[in-house]
């Protein structure tokens, strides 16, 4: 049996790929910095002298590794409302599914960065009169990034694709118009086999970025 | 004029159980070059770092121009002491380190690891630290290397662009920690010479090493910790050459074992 390809159908609603091509990298930007934002309080908390912070960092870790993404956003988009009352758009609970669960992961990353930086760089900087915080900042933090830089990636590249998940709750993302063509034209095979190939032409580069970016930051070496 | 530029008094230092030091007390006025020897273990880079507070003492005062560090309060009936961040900080700014392991940033070149104290603590602009941070790596003899970055450098060098990272802050006492133990022997010389000429300019400086030939010539008092304490003190003559007590005697046999 041969298959006979054709992209006509696709081509015919392009408009509506496009919009779902916006939505995939409008819910990715926004939960690539909450989550690896978050995930960088996170970790600090987890430092901090105050013993509520670190138990709050714990917890936090803790319940948002060990349950699944798609469960937390169909939590958050039918659950949550019956819970306050609060009107929850499939954005909203996109965002808060992807990005706390990624703030959870990558604050674990910002940890090991952090305390892979030897004791003595944290003794030359206070030794020269820095306080705690201009020592995180201008010395331990730069340095501890640019080790975990490979991680994070590894992190936005696992977000961008997490965002097919928001298709659960209608929103409309790359997968959810993708599913839609197919289902109106019975061409489940280029439909997928575009949306495979429209996440790799997206993400490639990005990646390709992110190395350029290691690159540079190894100028030190 | 006869308050000691710096005054440990009654200095403990514990780690758990085990007590590296009770009971330090020591005057340093301005000028004095002070060498602490002693064995491995004896608690010479703690009592530096006690110096600095990188240690915090359990107990006793660290008092710099006549000035205690940290304020006295009253906790469950005994008497502690609180030392805030902003004033350690304040101190450290007065008191250099430089450390055995250099410990530079390496994610800046030399100039910046030179100009960062100035920029960040000293709030200084951008031009001006640049301008003095060359001015103390010339002085140090690396103002070629001034945008190396640390890993292009050689172990003297660093350890010479760590000595220019502490000038720049215009210490009133320097603190060096076995400032030549990790260098290749050939790279020892260039490091000496670096402190030998801070000694010339009459900078207050207290030096822990094994280099017992440099302590000789470059110290104006040798301290010998043993015992949980200084065992012996005085001139480098009087210690080095002839010293009194057994443990330092045995001490400084064993480093002229092999000196020809
Ligand atoms: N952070 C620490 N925690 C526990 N024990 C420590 C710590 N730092 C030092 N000690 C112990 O305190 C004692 C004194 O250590 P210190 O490093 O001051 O000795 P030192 O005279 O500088 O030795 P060396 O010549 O090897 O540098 C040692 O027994 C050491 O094991
Ligand atoms: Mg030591």
């Amino acid at each position: 049996m041969t298959y006979r390809w054709d992209f006509t159908p696709l081509l015919d609603n392009w408009q509506a790929l496009a919009m779902g091509a916006v939505g995939t990298l409008r819910l990715f930007a926004v939960c690539l910095v909450l989550g690896l934002g978050f995930g960088l309080v996170v970790a600090l908390a987890r430092r901090s002298r105050w013993r509520a912070a670190r138990w709050f960092s714990i917890g936090f870790i803790e319940f948002f590794r060990n349950t699944p993404v798609l469960v937390q956003i169909l939590w958050f988009y039918f659950a949550l409302p019956m819970l306050v009352p609060v009107e929850i758009t499939p954005f909203t609970a996109a965002i808060l599914g992807i990005s706390l669960n990624s703030a959870a992961y990558s604050a674990e990353i910002y940890r090991a960065g952090i305390q892979s930086i030897e004791p003595g760089q944290w003794e030359a900087a206070r030794a020269i009169g820095m306080s705690g915080l201009q020592t995180l900042r201008r010395i331990v933090l730069p340095q501890a990034l640019r080790r975990v830089l490979p991680a994070l990636t590894n992190r936005g590249i696992e977000i961008f694709k997490m965002t097919t998940l928001a298709s659960v709750v209608a929103y409309i993302e790359l997968l959810h118009q993708g599913r839609l063509i197919a289902s109106l034209n019975f061409n489940p095979l280029e439909v997928y086999s575009v949306i495979g190939a429209l996440f790799f032409l997206f993400l490639y580069p990005l990646v390709r970025a992110t190395y350029a970016l290691e690159r540079r930051l190894a100028r030190s070496d | 004029m006869d308050t000691p530029l710096l005054r440990l008094a009654g200095l403990d230092k514990r780690f758990g159980e085990r007590a590296v030091f009770s009971g330090v007390d020591l005057d340093v006025k301005r000028g004095d070059r002070i060498a602490i020897i002693g064995a491995s273990g004896s608690g010479k880079s703690t009592l530096l770092r006690c110096i600095n507070f990188l240690e915090h003492p359990d107990a006793g005062r660290v008092i710099l121009n006549g000035e205690p560090v940290g304020a006295e309060r009253q906790r469950a009936g005994a008497t502690g002491i609180r030392y805030d961040e902003g004033s350690l900080n304040r101190l450290r700014q007065r008191v250099g380190m430089v450390f055995q392991q250099f410990n530079l940033f390496p994610h800046m070149t030399a100039l910046g690891n030179v100009m960062e104290g100035l920029v960040t603590v000293k709030r200084m602009a951008r031009d001006d630290a640049a301008r003095l941070g060359l001015a103390e790596l010339a002085r140090v003899g690396l103002a070629d290397k001034a945008e190396a970055y640390p890993a292009h450098l050689s172990g003297g060098q660093k350890q010479r662009v760590a000595i220019a990272r502490a000038l720049a802050m215009e210490p009133e006492i320097l603190l060096f920690d076995e400032p030549t133990s990790a260098l290749d022997p050939a790279l020892v010389g260039e490091v000496l010479d670096a402190i030998q000429t801070l000694a010339a300019e009459g900078r207050t400086m207290i030096l822990v090493t094994h280099e017992i030939g440099f302590a000789y010539h470059m110290a104006t008092r040798v301290l010998f910790l043993a015992e949980g304490g200084i065992y012996e003190q005085g001139t480098p003559d009087e210690v080095l050459k002839a010293p009194r007590r057994p443990l330092t005697q045995a001490f400084i046999a064993g480093h002229r074992r092999f000196s020809f």
